[in-house]
């Protein structure tokens, strides 16, 4: 009851702030500074077009803030102009109960599906055959990202994989270096073992079949046990620092104090702020170095329904612009991430980035954690892997063992 | 009661029963009303939105069956157990000590009674920050020449949750030891000054006569000192959001998470469910017995 009331007070401060026609308010958590940058990116096209841009950002990594203050509103029929979400299934209730405007027209008129690449971008922004989202950009988890000094003192040669990374820890912490630094976030954990190690040491097949068919003797089976047996070889070699933050792992990384983080590509922008260059100062594994296969996450914007056929209008021209080929470059640049679209040529990218395009040229492309299991199931293995990444008599077996029940209830 | 002129009930004080319509209303609609709705909820399938898609007892099979939520009990029983025993003894002992007719009793007072005024938020953050090892307790006893002293529960599993509880008892002792000073005060000089002349030990006074007669005031913390511990959320989130691990969860913890992160609605309802449910297990037996208490008396 208490949350009632919290709802109620909130969805009441929020009318008092609501937009007046032709102005659309655009809820979204990207808050950080080239997060920052690359939303105003968005806002500029959108003023440039006659509207008013109106920002509601609400801060909090993963729209944790964001998401409830958002599903609040639209319930109370306070419905902004559009709302950033993480495309996949945190919205297939909101969907159902009618509540996001319906996109299909406009994507079938502009011909969204010739230039959207990989296409199963829009399957993620698809219920029942109609489309409620406009993706903006691709980030993937598959990277480990390595310190070239820090293996130069231990006397090494940088890594080429998995194998030889863990091969390389004992010169490592002889010479005094971390081998790796992980933080203590649980959507860090999570998101090591169950998208970047499943995928590069079980494989993308038997990743599809546990993540996307839901199959828990494949999750109880030989390929995920070692997975698990390589997680607690991570927690292991991850004990020598600790860190809270993603991005102060990555600067462990950068200073040369661990010699390798296991982070998706938004890590690439920390070493571009801290002036390092690919392959010189540190180098990038996709897939482990084993199975170089990209996950696509990524970002995605809905449009609530609205009663103002003018902002209706608007909303429509809003979606028309983030997905054209200026804008997704633009603000793809600024956020590091990948365009959603084939047909654009980003020449600024670097040996990383090309590396991640040239993947996805290549089709070696996965659905993504986001996309293929619900925020419920995502929350229970986040509750599981931060239970085994913190305590070390949790064993590789036990942690298997419950996650394939997870998964075996997984909806 | 056979007295057929007393007058209906309903029109005796009748201005204090209109008076008390709002908040009458608001413990039917509020309280009952959402308590219901919640538990009848706790029995679908709800996600994002609550629905009525009947899934039985499923939500609660699933709850009892997570690690995490067994994991919150337990943290809630020791932070509840030490929190309930200590600010209680200490409340109490800090009371007697400042009805000592102390010089700067007044002072002393607001000291105790100053950090309840803070938001747990605030307490949190203070003590995350004292129990930090990098800089706060041992970083400051190290320095004074101490190098091996070690003192750093919130980084230790087994230990976070007695760091958390320091910060609940810094907190919410103050208040407990103002209710007791109150019920202190209230007792007759002439106890006092009776025992005295039998030559009775204080100490004996206190336990014999003293906390027999201050039932009112010691139930009075008992139920706002029991009351904080069931709904602890705040001082977690700023203070470990439930880390190392899950060693500082607390139920009220998973049902947020629960509802807002997981987006599973159900199983939060089911979880709060719970939580309604231990608070009524305590509730129940401890008013029958005060109800019956009172008329015998």
């Amino acid at each position: 009851m208490k949350k009632t009331i919290t709802a109620l007070a909130m969805t009441a401060i929020m009318a008092a702030g609501a937009a007046k026609a032709a102005e659309l308010e655009v809820v979204h958590w990207w808050t950080s500074g080239g997060e920052a940058a690359a939303v105003a990116e968005f806002a500029k096209a959108l003023d440039a077009s006659g509207h008013k841009w109106v920002d509601g950002a609400i801060a909090g990594g993963g729209g944790t803030n964001a998401i409830p203050a958002v599903v609040s509103r639209l319930l109370g029929g306070d419905p902004m102009g559009a709302t950033q979400f993480n495309h996949g299934r945190q919205t297939e209730d909101l969907i159902q109960e009618g509540l996001f405007l319906d996109l299909t027209e406009l994507s079938e008129k502009e011909g969204w599906r010739d230039f959207v690449f990989p296409g199963s971008l829009l399957d993620a922004c698809t219920y029942d055959g109609r489309l409620y989202c406009v993706p903006v950009n691709i980030h993937s988890w598959q990277w480990i990202w390595l310190s070239n000094p820090a293996f130069q003192k231990a006397g090494l040669d940088v890594p080429t994989n998995w194998d030889e990374f863990v091969a390389s820890a004992p010169k490592l912490r002889a010479a005094g270096i971390a081998p790796m630094a992980v933080g203590a976030q649980a959507w860090q954990s999570t998101g090591m073992i169950t998208e970047v190690l499943a995928v590069a040491i079980a494989g993308p097949d038997t990743w599809n079949k546990v993540n996307i068919d839901k199959d828990a003797s494949v999750a109880a089976g030989p390929a995920y046990t070692k997975v698990f047996e390589a997680a607690a070889t991570a927690r292991e070699l991850a004990a020598d620092i600790s860190v809270t933050d993603w991005n102060l792992a990555t600067a462990a990384v950068i200073t040369g104090q661990a010699a390798a983080q296991i982070m998706g590509d938004w890590a690439q922008g920390e070493f571009a702020v801290a002036e390092q260059v690919a392959g010189k100062d540190y180098s990038c594994l996709p897939g482990l170095g084993v199975n170089p296969v990209l996950s696509l996450g990524g970002d995605a914007f809905y449009f609530p329904k609205n009663k103002d056929a003018e902002t209706t209008k608007a909303q429509l021209e809003l979606a028309s612009l983030m997905i054209s080929k200026e804008v997704q470059v633009s603000f793809n640049l600024k956020k590091g991430s990948l365009p959603v679209r084939g047909d654009v040529n980003l020449s600024a990218a670097n040996d990383c980035m090309k590396k991640g395009l040239g993947l996805l040229a290549d089709g070696k492309i996965l659905a993504g954690g986001n996309i293929a299991l619900s925020r419920d199931t995502i929350g229970q293995i986040e509750d599981l892997m931060v239970q085994f990444w913190n305590d070390t008599s949790m064993s590789a077996a036990d942690a298997q063992a419950k996650y394939a029940a997870i998964i075996a209830q997984a909806d | 009661m056979a007295d057929s002129k007393r007058p209906s009930i309903l029109s005796r004080n009748i201005s204090s029963k209109i008076a008390s319509i709002p908040m009458a209303l608001t413990a039917l609609v509020i309280f009952i009303g959402c308590s219901t709705w919640t538990v009848v909820y706790s029995f679908t399938g709800s996600k994002l939105l609550p629905k009525l898609r009947w899934t039985g007892l499923s939500q609660y099979d699933r709850l009892w069956g997570t690690d995490r939520w067994i994991v919150s009990i337990e943290n809630l029983a020791i932070y509840g157990f030490c929190m309930l025993l200590f600010s209680m003894v200490v409340g109490f002992v800090m009371a007697a000590l400042l009805d000592q007719r102390i010089r700067f009793e007044n002072t002393f007072r607001s000291i105790f009674l100053y950090p309840y005024a803070l938001s747990f938020v605030v307490t949190g953050l203070t003590w995350q920050w004292m129990l930090n090892p990098t800089f706060g307790v041992q970083k400051v006893v190290r320095d004074w020449g101490y190098t091996a002293f070690t003192f750093a529960p919130l980084t230790d599993s087994d230990y976070a949750i007695y760091g958390v509880l320091m910060a609940g008892l810094w907190q919410g002792t103050g208040l407990v030891m103002v209710i007791m000073l109150a019920g202190l005060r209230g007792i007759d000089e002439d106890i006092w000054k009776a025992t005295r002349v039998d030559g009775i030990p204080k100490w004996k006074t206190y336990i014999r006569i003293v906390i027999p007669l201050m039932r009112g005031a010691i139930i009075t913390a008992l139920v706002l000192v029991a009351t904080s511990i069931i709904k602890v959320f705040d001082l977690i989130v700023a203070q470990t959001q439930g880390g190392p691990g899950l060693a500082t969860e607390v139920p009220a913890k998973y049902v947020m998470d629960m509802m807002f992160r997981n987006q599973n609605l159900g199983q939060g309802f089911a979880a709060s469910t719970m939580m309604l449910a231990f608070v009524i297990i305590i509730l129940i037996p401890w008013t029958v017995y005060e109800y019956r208490e009172k008329r015998r008396g």
